[in-house]
């Protein structure tokens, strides 16, 4: 049996500085890469010879206005099917350049997620095979997860939050 | 597509008594929308040649209904309606799958009736997914009558559910905290009466109709293979990838709502083709009528639900009564009470395969983001590549056994 202590070391001694914020919310190890390093982090952790992180679980993205330069979070869940381990690494982008290098190249399943997540939030994965709109109509020009999207019409007055004490 | 030989000169069409095709020619053919054979409302773009499938094209998205942005608003308890509306050929499975993940968050421990009568709703919701996908596997290779057979079943796992619920196709059954409402006796008897009694005798009558019979086997034997790395590569879980050889399912590697407590197998093919995913789904059935069995028998006494008075809702014979209770009833009621600040992922193990939350809260009233990783949606992709030179029949067949249900494909 690995545990989260023995994978965290491992990739702090690999990645040093590129791997970083690491934690454990709820028994699942998470940390931060950047964009240079998180194919070749991927790759690196689908071959270990111990850890065969062979399963990608999800690909998701999030939203985060307030944290200034690093706007846009991916977020790949793996999943250790040998080990019975998930880890979760998170990729901070600015929204001023919001790319990333495409998981396509490690896992075929990416390509729906990855698409997924451009659909909606504008996540641009470089090298994409075919990095169109999915599950929203193609003439959209807008990504409807983003948090200025705001869910309830903004020109109603009787939905206010102060009327429901929030 | 390299897999149909096109003799491109002399000897090649001599050798293959073929004429020479200069320019091939393809077909396109568009298999949806609205085609009764896909189950659903999603297209596929097909290119033909002849009869062969070369390449094909998804469209998805048409009952697109953006789950996960109307969850940003919702108030915990409100999003499991949601949820009932992905699978909703197994819908008690994402809606326990939902609450055991708030219920991680809110750190809430549910007591062992709750969490035994969860598995009796989400073992019959399995069934009731697979009698769907092996049926009407049936039907679209023209083999009927064993689809009426075995939906009298599922139409009797559906009296349970209104007997535990009220509802039928989407439940919103159970809360966060516990269940609803405990096992009536009616309930328990139906439930009785389905799988130590008829659901056994119909399953065994649908599997003799179909396990050896030589037309529907050869339609279905070696159509639409896949190995077992290339399933994982695509994301393949549930049945679909045990058929491909792969014993991963989340009852098992990640035991949730006291499914350690259960004696049961876990079917594995290994060619991953129709024959394989529709026999493990077969066998699964069998397991979990063994799962219910159990879990009958040794029903424990107690609650069937937790003592969270900020997140269950009380009985409403005490709201009308107590203060406490009225006032707690008003504000979860209300959506007023915040759920810490966290990030949970959560997997159950749905009918398609594993059917995951991930959830950030801010530690407001709702999710600040939500995600639900969608099984079909996930192994989808693969279609393609499953049906590339196989002929339309074919391709109708692996679309079946697949089972994608159009609810979870969208969100």
């Amino acid at each position: 049996m690995i545990n989260n202590q023995q994978i965290a070391e491992d990739i702090a001694i690999k990645f040093g500085e590129n791997s970083h914020s690491f934690e454990e919310p709820w028994g699942l190890l998470t940390f931060t890469t950047n964009r240079q390093h998180i194919i070749s982090l991927l790759e690196y952790l689908k071959q270990h010879e111990t850890f065969r992180f062979n399963f990608l679980t999800d690909l998701t993205g999030i939203h985060l206005p307030d944290n200034q330069g690093a706007e846009f979070g991916v977020i790949y869940h793996l999943h250790s099917l040998e080990n019975n381990v998930r880890i979760r690494i998170k990729v901070f982008l600015s929204q001023d350049d919001i790319h990333i290098p495409t998981a396509t190249t490690v896992w075929p399943t990416a390509n729906w997620m990855e698409r997924e997540t451009y659909d909606f939030f504008g996540i641009l994965f470089d090298a994409h095979p075919n990095l169109i709109r999915i599950l929203n109509i193609e003439e959209m020009d807008y990504f409807p997860l983003r948090k200025e999207y705001a869910l309830e019409d903004a020109t109603r007055e009787d939905k206010i939050d102060a009327l429901f004490g929030r | 597509m390299e897999d149909i030989l096109i003799p491109k000169n002399t000897s090649d069409a001599l050798a293959l008594n073929r004429p020479i095709v200069e320019d091939t020619e393809y077909t396109t053919l568009n298999l949806g929308p609205t085609h009764p054979a896909t189950h659903g409302i999603f297209q596929n773009i097909l290119k033909m040649d002849g009869e062969k499938i070369v390449s094909g094209e998804q469209t998805i998205g048409y009952i697109h209904r953006a789950f996960e942005k109307i969850a940003e608003r919702r108030p915990f308890y409100q999003i499991t309606t949601l949820t009932d509306r992905m699978n909703y050929c197994s819908s008690p499975i994402n809606n326990m799958g939902w609450h055991m993940t708030v219920e991680k968050l809110l750190g809430v421990k549910v007591p062992k009736r709750a969490e035994y009568i969860r598995v009796i709703m989400m073992e019959l919701a399995r069934i009731s997914d697979h009698i769907i996908c092996n049926s009407i596997l049936g039907v679209d290779t023209g083999a009927y009558s064993g689809f009426l057979y075995v939906f009298q079943e599922r139409e009797k796992i559906y009296e349970i559910y209104e007997e535990m619920c009220g509802a039928r196709l989407t439940t919103n059954m159970g809360r966060i905290g516990g269940m609803e409402r405990d096992l009536s006796p009616t309930a328990i008897a139906k439930i009785k009466d389905l799988i130590y009694n008829s659901l056994p005798k119909a399953w065994a009558e649908f599997e003799k109709l179909f396990n050896r019979n030589r037309i529907f086997v050869d339609r279905i034997v070696n159509v639409g293979p896949i190995t077992g790395e290339k399933a994982l590569d695509y994301g393949f879980t549930g049945p679909n990838l045990r058929a491909a050889g792969v014993d991963y399912d989340v009852r098992v590697m990640e035991p949730y709502s006291s499914y350690q407590d259960f004696e049961f197998d876990i079917p594995v093919g290994h060619n991953g083709d129709t024959y394989d995913r529709f026999m493990v789904r077969n066998q699964e059935i069998w397991e979990s009528i063994k799962i219910i069995r159990q879990a009958l028998e040794n029903l424990p006494e107690g609650p069937f639900y937790a003592n969270e008075n900020h997140y269950y809702l009380p009985p409403k014979h005490d709201v009308y009564k107590s203060m406490e209770a009225l006032i707690y009833h008003f504000k979860i009621v209300m959506g007023e009470i915040d759920a810490p600040a966290g990030e949970i992922y959560h997997a159950v193990e749905g009918g398609n395969g594993e059917l995951g939350f991930y959830l950030v809260s801010d530690g407001g009233r709702a999710p600040y983001r939500l995600h639900f990783r969608r099984p079909s949606f996930i192994y989808y992709q693969a279609y393609p590549e499953m049906c590339k030179g196989v002929s339309i029949s074919d391709a109708i067949v692996i679309l079946s056994s697949l089972n994608v249900i159009a609810g979870e494909l969208d969100a």
